[in-house]
């Protein structure tokens, strides 16, 4: 579903990433982890086809970017740990404008449909800036899911949320990889990510320095295995 | 609780959902108004600026009818182009500064629908600032030639002009620290041939040329026009695109 090769991304003279190889299987949830600088953003951001990258390729539900940029955002729903909706519309409005901007034809059920799905359909006619944080961010996911995309990009979506928000965050990102998603997630809670994902890939330096999947840990866990994979 | 993803369960939604052009286009103006209906942040800002513009002007200036006549067109540029230049910043940064400018690039469509979605808005924005300040204009400076249908022409040829480079300008600078002063730095150079162009063929009606003598002015206006669509057209991806 995701594959990149040898993907290298330079901003000037500065390499970010250098020469990452990675893929995911259809279905995965893979936690992309790392310090600080890693270069973990970089990487979701060239797969969001926000950002091109300066070297490698990358292949994202078939299709390979930057050429076919625009199929890879049709399959794609992003969520970063800012929000990307209108503070001056409603939640309503926010999603209807997304669907438009998605080409969904009769969005309105699927609108509900969204809106149930992240809790927040007693506030669909509410402003987004009389949201709090936390139902800032469960819209934010609900915005990315409006056009049922097959990939999912989530970058430190936890960023800023109270422990009762990040528990409701938990719950729609179940919902949403349980239907089947591809998923990616980068984020700095080990915690939240050992529960959620089935598989943790470390980025180190800009390169993957070490990947596991949940049934490897066996005698271990994923703070031992993130330590392990920072020191080797 | 741990999450058991099936791979089993997956299913490839087989449709691509591409909107056309225009919708997406569309899409962006309404959302724009209606955001601005709301809050009224940039509208007001644009008003008061070019009201304070109009009567400082208004007291600067000779009482002389001639002096006041002769600098007509002048005034009202001027005015245009400072308070353009407010919105024209303020309407980029409500899309960058919550990030909203990543939203439009992840939709699966042209990337110079968000160009032409954006420049309308703003000149939608511009053109109301225009029909609120011309009265108030012909009120405070005895001027009602500034309602003749040719200048209101000239002022809508050189506003799609001045938005057009603006709204390309604005997505550069946006994405710097600085942008509230880089957006001047770049858009004025860059429209002194439109404002020129507008300066003289508004001068010119209001002082009675002729049609023949207003031509090289309207073509510049035009030409420009239309270049500067051409050019955002070809490079707004780029511009957007790290």
């Amino acid at each position: 579903m995701i594959e990149t090769k040898k993907l290298v991304k330079r901003f000037g003279l500065k390499t970010i990433l250098r020469g990452v190889d990675f893929s995911v299987e259809p279905g995965e949830f893979v936690a992309l982890l790392g310090p600080n600088g890693a270069g973990k953003t970089t990487f979701l951001r060239i797969l969001a086809s926000l950002s091109r990258p300066s070297l490698g390729s990358v292949k994202v539900a078939g299709y390979s970017l930057p050429n076919e940029s625009a199929q890879v955002r049709a399959k794609l729903g992003v969520v970063s740990h800012m929000p990307l909706l209108y503070p001056d519309l409603t939640a309503e409005e926010n999603l209807q404008f997304y669907a438009r901007m998605y080409g969904l034809m009769d969005y309105q059920l699927r609108i509900t449909k969204v809106l149930e799905m992240v809790g927040l359909e007693h506030r669909r006619k509410d402003l987004i800036r009389t949201f709090s944080r936390g139902m800032q961010q469960r819209l934010a996911i609900g915005r990315a899911v409006i056009h049922d995309p097959e990939v999912m990009l989530f970058d430190e979506p936890y960023t800023g949320l109270d422990q009762d928000a990040s528990e409701m965050l938990d719950g729609v990102l179940r919902s949403v990889a349980a239907e089947g998603r591809t998923v990616v997630m980068t984020s700095h809670d080990l915690a939240r990510a050992e529960d959620l994902a089935t598989r943790f890939d470390i980025l180190s330096r800009g390169v993957i320095a070490a990947s596991a999947k949940r049934t490897d840990f066996k005698n271990t866990n994923l703070l031992d295995f993130y330590k392990k994979a920072l020191t080797d | 609780m741990k999450t058991e993803t099936n791979t089993a369960e997956h299913r490839p939604s087989s449709i691509i959902y591409r909107p056309s052009f225009f919708k997406a286009t569309m899409a962006i103006v309404q959302k724009d108004l209606a955001a601005e209906l709301r809050s009224r942040e940039l509208l007001s800002a644009m008003l008061v600026f070019s009201m304070l513009v109009i009567l400082i002007f208004n007291f600067a200036l000779e009482l002389d009818v001639k002096v006041r006549q002769s600098v007509t067109a002048g005034v009202l540029w001027t005015t245009f182009a400072f308070a353009g230049t407010l919105g024209l910043n303020r309407s980029m940064a409500v899309e960058k500064d919550r990030g909203c400018m990543d939203g439009l690039l992840l939709a699966p469509v042209d990337r110079s629908a968000i160009f032409f979605g954006k420049a309308i808005s703003n000149l939608a924005f511009m053109l109301i600032v225009e029909a609120i300040v011309l009265p108030l204009y012909a009120l405070l400076y005895n001027e009602t030639r500034i309602f003749q249908p040719s200048f209101l022409g000239v002022i809508l040829l050189g506003s799609i002009g001045y938005i057009a480079v603006g709204t390309l300008l604005s997505a550069m600078s946006v994405q710097t620290r600085t942008r509230d002063v880089l957006l001047p730095i770049l858009l004025f150079p860059v429209a002194v041939p439109v404002l020129l162009a507008s300066v003289k063929a508004s001068g010119g009606l209001l002082n009675g040329a002729t049609f023949a003598e207003i031509l090289a002015p309207l073509n510049l206006l035009i030409v420009y026009d239309v270049i500067f669509i051409a050019v955002a057209f070809m490079v707004f991806d780029f511009v957007v695109e790290e």
